[in-house]
């Protein structure tokens, strides 16, 4: 028996492997492929794939007149598509140099928070569903479902809603979202209860998420995260904050910070933005001023559905509107709003016609994904998963 | 500070370099020769008064027609913290597209330059890593670019990694199944 370990070092040979992850590998959230080239369990090389989801969104939003490039902004990223729809019409409405009325803004704020929350619910699920824990999966998804509900109630749709417009909002809300929104914003915080006994103090949980993919808060802004991402290092920079738009100067929140940079921080750095997120919904549902709920600003927005079908000059008014697009000075604007997953800009450049000149989305996805190799390498490839997990892509956004 | 304010202090420190200067809705972009980008990106970022330690984004823009210079390269900066933003255009000549690279002084810049590089064809000097990042190897032409038609290049000028597909799954077709 003693012979069969004597010369261990010269029958066993290690050589460095490359395995292909993705892109469709249900831990990339979408089709991301990663080449990674391994030593043992060890990531030496990580090189991140993107592009197969790209439909030229930027091409399409040039030759299209600023109403009806908004459905573009749906499909960036398509779990929170009531996030980009804000941050589009801010854009524009900075461009056109229009604001909404008080009530809009303040629904805006509501939903786009609700968008927060459903996606954030979507990111606990599926992040600890990839790290082993199948529970908290299901439960999270309830709570979605509950979400999606209520912005079929407010606009018919689920998922690509449409619902904010440049101006203002679609239609104004209900009583009945109202009440069932409430309910549901009183009844929250007991779901995060659940979620995070599950999860926040597990064991696994912990030996699988702290210290991995460490970034500091230096390297983390040289890098170009945002959103959750870059919190989670101790980077107090949110949008809603310093640059706020919408009612967001008109609300409290905190916002959360992490200390340590790692997955474990980021983590605990979104489920208190959902606690938050749940805190505006209720203060926005608390201080809702009646009044319109679109600008009346005749030359950039259209007129009320009921005189269209009423009277002449206002269906000559929405033709012109709806056909040639409303007509803006040259210049050019970015607005960065807070979405779910970062900070997601607009860049217009407008030449004084219809349409924008040029269309420029700044996707918080497409940054993050190019951090990956940055996180996974030195790292065991179990931790690439988490890596992925934890920056929160959603490839629909990153590849436009 | 001001976004004015830091445009006249880049105009300041640069004179020969700053082309114009543009606010629009409170928004200062300043238009700028491409030669010393690098320069001008490295004071950005060391002078502790501006600290633009953020890129946000980074983006081509092609003004075909419009422009003696045809593209142009949109820097947007931001300053945690300070908190406050500027917006950089260089120009660029169709004749010779390229550009020095910011990598250096960000190294988040890496995608964008590369993505900059995929729709619009500009070319970073000095980029370690400037491959197609949207589209896939072996894709000709730059679709962000004006003169790139919206449906694209045609049925007949297919890109020859869908035409490999087209062929492979005719073969699968003819799979004999006794042989």
């Amino acid at each position: 028996m003693d012979n069969l370990f004597e010369d261990e070092d010269k029958s066993f040979e290690t050589k460095q492997l490359t395995i292909s992850l993705g892109p469709q590998h249900p831990a990339t959230h979408g089709v991301l492929r990663l080449d990674l080239d391994l030593n043992g369990e060890t990531v030496v090389k990580c090189t991140p794939y993107v592009g197969y989801l790209h439909r030229g969104v930027e091409k399409l939003g040039e030759n299209r007149t600023y109403f009806a490039a908004l459905p573009l902004s749906d499909r960036l990223d398509y779990i929170s598509s009531m996030n980009n729809n804000v941050g589009y019409v801010n854009a524009v409405e900075k461009l056109f140099g229009i604001e909404a009325p008080e009530r809009a803004k303040f629904i805006r704020t509501m939903v786009a928070e609700m968008g927060r929350l459903s996606s954030h619910i979507i990111w606990l699920g599926t992040h600890v569903l990839d790290i082993g824990a199948t529970t908290p999966f299901l439960h999270a998804m309830a709570a979605r479902e509950k979400l999606l509900d209520l912005f079929e109630i407010l606009c018919g749709a689920r998922l690509t809603v449409s619902y904010p417009r440049v101006g203002g909002v679609r239609n104004d809300i209900s009583q009945q979202f109202l009440d069932e929104l409430y309910d549901f914003v009183l009844e929250f915080p007991s779901h995060m209860d659940d979620y995070e006994t599950l999860v926040t103090e597990n064991r696994i949980w912990k030996d699988r998420t702290v210290g991995i993919g460490v970034i500091s808060a230096e390297e983390a802004v040289n890098w170009g995260l945002t959103g959750g991402t870059l919190r989670g290092s101790g980077v107090d920079y949110d949008v809603r904050k310093y640059a706020p738009y919408d009612a967001y100067d008109k609300v409290e929140f905190d916002v959360p910070v992490g200390k340590a940079g790692d997955c474990y921080d980021r983590y605990l750095v979104r489920v208190e933005e959902m606690r938050q997120a749940n805190r505006i919904i209720l203060q926005c549902i608390e201080k809702l001023p009646a009044g319109a709920v679109m600008a009346d600003s005749p030359k950039f927005t259209l007129p009320p559905k009921d005189l269209v079908l009423k009277d002449m000059e206002h269906l000559i008014h929405q033709f012109i509107l709806i056909t040639k697009g409303p007509t803006v000075a040259e210049g050019e604007v970015y607005v960065g709003t807070e979405v779910p997953k970062g900070e997601l800009g607009f860049y217009f450049v407008s030449d004084g016609t219809g349409k924008p000149y040029r269309m420029r989305v700044r996707a918080p996805s497409f940054v993050h994904a190019s951090v990956l190799p940055r996180l996974s390498e030195g790292g065991l490839i179990a931790d690439v998963i988490a890596n992925i997990g934890t920056i929160d892509i959603v490839l629909g956004e990153c590849d436009r | 500070m001001e976004p004015l304010a830091i445009a006249d202090k880049i105009k300041e420190q640069f004179p020969e370099e700053v082309l114009e200067i543009r606010e629009f809705r409170g928004q200062v972009s300043v238009t700028l020769n491409k030669g010393r980008i690098g320069d001008i990106c490295r004071f950005l970022h060391d002078d502790p008064a501006l600290y633009f330690d953020f890129l946000v984004d980074l983006c081509g823009m092609d003004y075909l027609g419009k422009k003696e210079k045809r593209f142009a390269v949109v820097y947007n900066l931001y300053s945690v913290k300070h908190r406050h933003r500027i917006m950089l255009k260089a120009e660029v000549e169709e004749s010779s597209p390229s550009i020095d690279s910011v990598m250096p002084i960000w190294i988040g810049v890496n995608w964008h330059e590369r993505e900059c590089y995929d729709l619009f064809g500009i070319v970073f000097r000095g980029h370690p890593d400037l491959r197609r990042v949207l589209l896939p190897e072996g894709w000709e032409g730059h679709p962000l670019r004006k003169d790139y038609p919206l449906k694209g290049p045609g049925p007949d000028q297919e890109w020859k990694g869908f035409n490999d597909v087209l062929d492979r799954s005719k073969q699968y077709r003819e799979f004999d199944w006794h042989g």
